[in-house]
């Protein structure tokens, strides 16, 4: 399996359990009594900006941890660049990825629409957030795999 | 997806050329290993630009390192 490869599936994990445990951090503290829109606001306003934060730490250390294990276990230094084979992957990744943002941003916005509880809307952009991580990269692990 | 049309016979030249390495070979094209394998697998087709480096690399025509469609290997 190449670097590549190996990349994608780290990134399809950390995606999965950065979102999981943190949704499951904060579901845990989630106000029992009703809270009013300000608040409701606040919290999941709240809610999307430290889950981006955490999002980018993690993965910057989780990069970092699977750099130094595929040293030290393959003795193989990583590629140093993108090459037009990495360049032609990562456009079509993007693309799948962005594609399904979209999607869910639409379906968030028809909620609205649909005068649902405003957490649903939240709720559905988080998922769509996720889905387009997990998206990008299983494109890129289909594309290293399969070919272009 | 998967294999493509254009076909090359990179594998065969490479050991024609003192049993060059994937990474020896990458390094003098300009690709990473893994675009090597690739191409290897017939799983990519290059640009032009990395056919001509191609080219340069074993001092050949283009259509003797690639080809199109079905390829018979002459005996």
């Amino acid at each position: 399996m190449t670097y590549q490869e190996k990349k994608s599936i780290v990134s399809i994990v950390a995606a999965i359990l950065i979102t999981g445990l943190y949704s499951a951090f904060k579901y845990a503290h989630y106000p029992a009594e009703e809270l009013d829109a300000e608040a409701l606001y606040h919290y999941w306003g709240a809610f999307v900006l430290v889950l981006l934060l955490v999002s980018i730490l993690a993965h910057i250390v989780i990069s970092i941890v699977f750099n130094i294990v595929f040293r030290v276990t393959t003795r193989e230094k990583e590629p140093g660049f993108a090459d037009e084979l990495d360049k032609l992957i990562e456009l079509k990744s993007n693309r799948n990825g962005f594609f399904v943002f979209i999607l869910g941003f639409l379906l968030a916005m028809v909620s609205l629409v649909l005068n649902k509880p405003i957490s649903n809307m939240f709720i559905i952009l988080i998922t769509a957030g996720f889905l387009s991580d997990i998206t990008g990269s299983a494109t890129k692990l289909y594309h290293y795999r399969k070919g272009v | 997806m998967g294999k493509t049309l254009v076909g090359n016979h990179i594998r065969k030249l490479r050991f024609n050329h003192n049993e060059m390495t994937q990474q020896q070979l990458a390094d003098k094209v300009g690709v990473t290993r893994q675009t090597i394998v690739a191409l290897e697998k017939g799983n990519y087709s290059p640009s032009l630009e990395l056919a001509f480096r191609f080219a340069q690399v074993f001092e050949l025509p283009l259509e003797e390192i690639f080809y199109y469609g079905k390829h018979i290997e002459s005996p």
